[in-house]
């Protein structure tokens, strides 16, 4: 597969299509990634499945650079999808950033 | 450069301070400690099983060396201060040891009283307060036979068992006639007695003690009336003494303990004060649960976030000897001012007091069932007025909230190890004993984050609060006046009414008005001030979507595999051929995974795909459907029977009362999910009595009813009034709507409100208070007039897109 040669960054969408404080996806052909947008603007993306059963972390809570999982209150930090003590366990993240107004994810 | 703390007392409260004040500020200071035993600190209140060889030394280490390391604070541990200096600023140890600091904190605990008679130092003559006593009696325990225990409160009784455990014979000495006088009555401490005594506990009762006899080590104990016993090893255990000499030295003013403010300040501003040491409001307290209170407050005042007062604590006690279960808190002996309810079961070895002053709890003494402590202690500290369930008190909470999901077990010490407590996520009694003690848990919040027991339903939270005080010895529950979350130390009621007053109409309002800790508050903070702040201005407080759960932002209920379920409103539990066609082709349509009738009488459709769900609700409502707000904190369903038009019992029609309700609510926010019920007559088959407000039709009218629950907790209703007519109907279920929006917290159901409340408070204001009833009518009317929209329709026509579309597909 070529994907594995190098990540490419690709454009997904303007910052205001995110509401401040929350979340959208982006599907792949091998996941499903949660960009989010905390309310300092700073753009996180995260594979959309929470380290403790799967919960969809896009439909969560966004506070600070943290989301809480809609499923059963895991907290995980946007920054590197580790979940907060005393839960264990990590969402694996992905390289994103932003280019004036347009969020760039590296796939 | 940072500014130094020194701590001097390196025990509970001193540690826990420092732990609270990691989290709010871990780098303002550059922090020093002292402590004169040459240990890390460890739990106190677990030296009792230590020295009943039930735990080890290892076990209750709360803070390892590492921790200190970790957060770089210089630790002298076996290193007593002997002097401090004021002027500069300066603490001096007994090895030589100086440190400087800006602000000092005191933390030196107390030390047991040793009652002055001759021979109180001889060899073998031991108190109980630390490890290095355990260790001095687990060694005599090995050499000796006879120990005699002077002191029969908590401390000497728990002394004795361990000794008794370690195979010695115990004879306890008490100079009053009651055992644990200042927990227990007469009655109690009777029924104590017995079981000690065949556990094989010797008692000598109303002994004063005149000499300890011996030469170089101990030999036996002589008693006033001149009588004497022999004894190899004597435990001192007749009170405490808060460790005050430093202080006083010092020139700080100093009473019983080191006075301090509110604020645990002594007379010296840049001194603190807190624990067993310090005399606050006059009283000094000998049990944790004060001091984690007191810690909080002064952790908040170094942290320089300068709010947070300490008012003083309420306390209980548990006895931690295996197989004894006892509880007892606040003034249980009462007064002419006071009644007493009392219950005795001399057989079956069960004893229960509550002394009730102005239909409040002001105090409870429980024998060999203690299941109920938690919850007589919680009415007691919220005041709540018990009037309307005085006959079922003392039969406890659950004759009064049925109980759902663990085959009525209640009693936590009866429970084995490997026994299921939280039967939502899989948590057993072992695992909970576990993590208090080796994670040094000491609230309800810290076990629910860390073993998840309690975590979901909640069902359990009695029996983790059982464990907790078995394990620990107290009911460290978290106070009355608990903080909504860990972004503040305010209330959910000083919320509600500083939006009300400083009329904050926004999230950043609060946060700002209320110096939130958190930039944007937390999962747990954000959607109660969201609800606050639309129920307190309808209209005016714009609807905040990303502070909503999922299911109230999308509209409809998130599964465990990410899919969502749609459920239309079915008024009144009533259908026509037309809306169940509309619902049948939805189902085909989109290939709903599975079609199930709710409880509610309405039609389920489950496993919907989210971005599926605009044009699912475009179909439904374009062919007349509404939104059932099955997924919300909202007004859910309103149950039916046919009655009158149908039934040949029937007395009133019920179904079309019940479709006039829910004409009336629907759409309305609630702080919890709200469910209404009309049944045609008391043969009740709507099941009017287990809900939130329910209608039995009678011959000559309508009985209201308020507060029903068919939950985890069942609770059946109370009875509000009866009235004649459906416009009256109408009235009061707007009414009470309206004060439950208006005054129970977000989260909270109408049962736990009106419990916490009282039903009387709400008849007054909704029954007899007629003018009330109109404004609060007329406020709910109101607030609908903005809340009454469909969700769906308007989805359906496009708001709100983005919730249903990914914001880009990349391949495929
Ligand atoms: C056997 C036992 C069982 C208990 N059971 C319970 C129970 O079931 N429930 C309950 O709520 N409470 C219980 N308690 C009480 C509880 O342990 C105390 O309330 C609590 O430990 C007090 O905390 P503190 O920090 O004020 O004092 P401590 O924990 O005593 O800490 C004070 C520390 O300061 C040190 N110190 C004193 N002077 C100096 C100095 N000049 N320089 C340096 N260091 C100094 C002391 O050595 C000590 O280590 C029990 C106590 C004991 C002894
Ligand atoms: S509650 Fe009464 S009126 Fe309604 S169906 Fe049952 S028996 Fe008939
Ligand atoms: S799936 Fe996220 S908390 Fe359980």
């Amino acid at each position: 597969m070529s994907a594995v040669l190098s990540e490419k960054w690709v454009e997904i969408g303007n910052l205001d299509e995110i509401p401040k404080l929350g979340s959208r996806v982006v599907r792949t052909a091998s996941d499903e990634i949660a960009i989010f947008r905390a309310a300092d603007d700073r753009v996180f993306a995260l594979s959309n499945r929470c380290p403790h059963k799967q919960g969809p972390l896009s439909e969560g809570i966004l506070h600070g650079h943290r989301v809480t999982c809609p499923l059963h209150n895991w907290v995980i930090e946007l920054e590197n999808g580790q979940a907060v003590a005393p839960d264990v366990g990590c969402a694996k993240s992905y390289p994103v950033r932003l280019e004036g107004e347009m969020i760039l994810l590296a796939i | 450069m940072k500014e130094r703390l020194v701590l001097i007392g390196n025990g509970m409260a001193g540690v826990r301070t420092l732990e609270e004040l990691l989290k709010l500020e871990p780098d303002k200071y550059e922090i020093t400690v002292f402590g004169s035993e040459p240990h890390p600190n460890y739990n106190r209140i677990l030296l009792s099983p230590v020295l009943a060889g039930e735990k080890k030394f290892d076990e209750i280490v709360l803070n390892k060396r590492e921790w200190y390391q970790q957060h770089d604070i210089t630790l002298h541990a076996g290193s007593p201060v002997v002097e401090i200096n004021r002027v500069k600023r300066k603490v001096l140890a007994a090895d030589g040891t100086e440190a400087a600091y800006d602000r000092l904190l005191l933390a030196t605990g107390s030390s047991p009283f040793i009652i002055p008679v001759p021979g109180a130092n001889l060899e073998g003559v031991i108190s109980f307060r630390d490890i290095h006593d355990v260790e001095q009696m687990l060694a005599a325990s090995r050499q000796y036979k006879r120990a005699v225990v002077i002191g029969g409160g908590l401390l000497g009784l728990e002394a004795a068992n361990g000794l008794i455990k370690q195979g010695m014979e115990v004879s306890v000495v008490h100079l009053m006639e009651t055992l644990m006088e200042r927990q227990l009555d007469a009655a109690a401490g009777a029924m104590l007695k017995r079981s000690l005594e065949e556990n094989g506990m010797h008692f000598l009762m109303g002994a004063q003690t005149d000499a300890i006899l011996g030469e170089e080590r101990v030999t036996g104990v002589r008693f006033k009336d001149g009588s004497e016993v022999k004894a190899d090893l004597v435990v001192m255990a007749v009170g405490i003494r808060p460790n005050i000499e430093l202080a006083k030295q010092a020139g700080l003013y100093c009473e019983r303990g080191v006075v301090v403010n509110d604020t645990m300040q002594t007379y010296d501003p840049r001194i603190y004060a807190l624990g067993e040491c310090v005399q606050h409001r006059d009283t000094c307290y000998g049990l944790v649960a004060p001091l984690f209170e007191q810690a909080k407050v002064c952790a908040n005042h170094l942290a320089e976030l300068g709010y947070g007062r300490y008012e003083g604590s309420v306390t209980s006690t548990k006895l931690k000897v295996t197989g004894i279960e006892l509880f007892s808190a606040g003034d249980f002996h009462g007064d002419e001012q006071t009644e007493e309810i009392v219950f005795q079961d001399q057989a079956g070895g069960t004893y229960k007091k509550l002394v009730i002053k102005d239909n409040r709890i002001s105090g409870a003494v429980l024998y060999g069932n203690t299941v109920d402590g938690a919850w007589y202690f919680q009415l007691m500290r919220e005041g709540t007025d018990i009037s309307d369930m005085r006959e079922s008190l003392l039969f406890g909470e659950a004759a009064h909230l049925g109980s759902s999901g663990h085959g009525g077990q209640s009693k936590a010490s009866a429970m084995g190890d490997e026994a299921q407590v939280c039967d939502c996520n899989g948590v057993c009694k072992g695992d909970i004993v576990k993590a208090i003690t080796s994670e040094g848990l000491f609230t309800v919040d810290d076990v629910k984050a860390h073993t998840k027991a309690g975590a979901s339903c909640g069902s359990c939270i009695g029996l983790v609060e059982q464990i907790l005080a078995n394990t620990l010895g107290g009911d460290y529950s978290a106070p009355e006046a608990k903080p909504i979350c860990a972004c503040t130390d305010f209330t959910h009621d000083q919320v509600r009414s500083t939006i009300r007053e400083y009329e904050l109409i926004d999230k950043q309002a609060v946060f700002d008005k209320m110096d939130w800790r958190t930039p944007d508050g937390c999962h747990v903070c954000r959607p109660a001030i969201n609800y606050y702040l639309i129920s307190a201005w309808p209209g005016k407080a714009q609807d905040d979507a990303q502070s909503r759960f999922v299911n109230e932002r999308v509209h409809g209920n998130i599964q465990k595999d990410g899919t969502f379920s749609v459920i239309p409103r079915i008024l009144g539990g009533r259908t026509t051929p037309d809306e169940l066609r509309a619902i049948a082709d939805a189902a085909d349509k989109f290939n709903v995974g599975e079609v199930n009738l709710t409880g509610g009488q309405r039609i389920n459709m489950l496993g919907v795909k989210k971005e599926d769900l605009p044009a699912m609700w475009a179909f439904l409502t374009e062919r007349g459907m509404l939104s059932g707000h099955a997924y919300g904190k909202a007004l859910r369903t309103v149950k039916t029977c046919v009655g009158s038009t149908w039934c040949r019992f029937g007395t009133q029609d019920s179904t079309g009362l019940g479709i006039k309700l829910e004409e009336m609510t629907w759409a309305s926010w609630m702080p919890h999910k709200f469910k209404m019920a009309v049944s045609g007559c008391p043969r009740n088959c709507a099941e009017a009595t287990i809900k939130d407000f329910g209608v039995v039709c009678v011959d000559s009218g309508y009985e209201l009813h308020i507060g029903g629950n068919g939950g985890v907790k069942v609770r059946a209703t109370d009875v509000l009034c009866r009235v004649t007519t459906e416009e009256e109907v109408m009235e009061h279920c707007a009414a009470f709507i309206q004060l439950y929006r208006e005054e129970a917290r977000y989260l909270e159901r109408t049962a736990p409100w009106i419990e916490r409340v009282g039903l009387s408070d709400i008849k007054k204001r909704i029954v007899e208070d007629v003018r009330g009833r109109k404004a609060l009518y007329a406020r709910f009317l109101e607030s609908q007039e903005v809340a009454q929209h469909d969700p769906w329709t308007a989805r359906a026509k496009g708001a709100e897109a983005h919730e249903f579309t990914p914001i880009k597909q990349i391949g495929e």
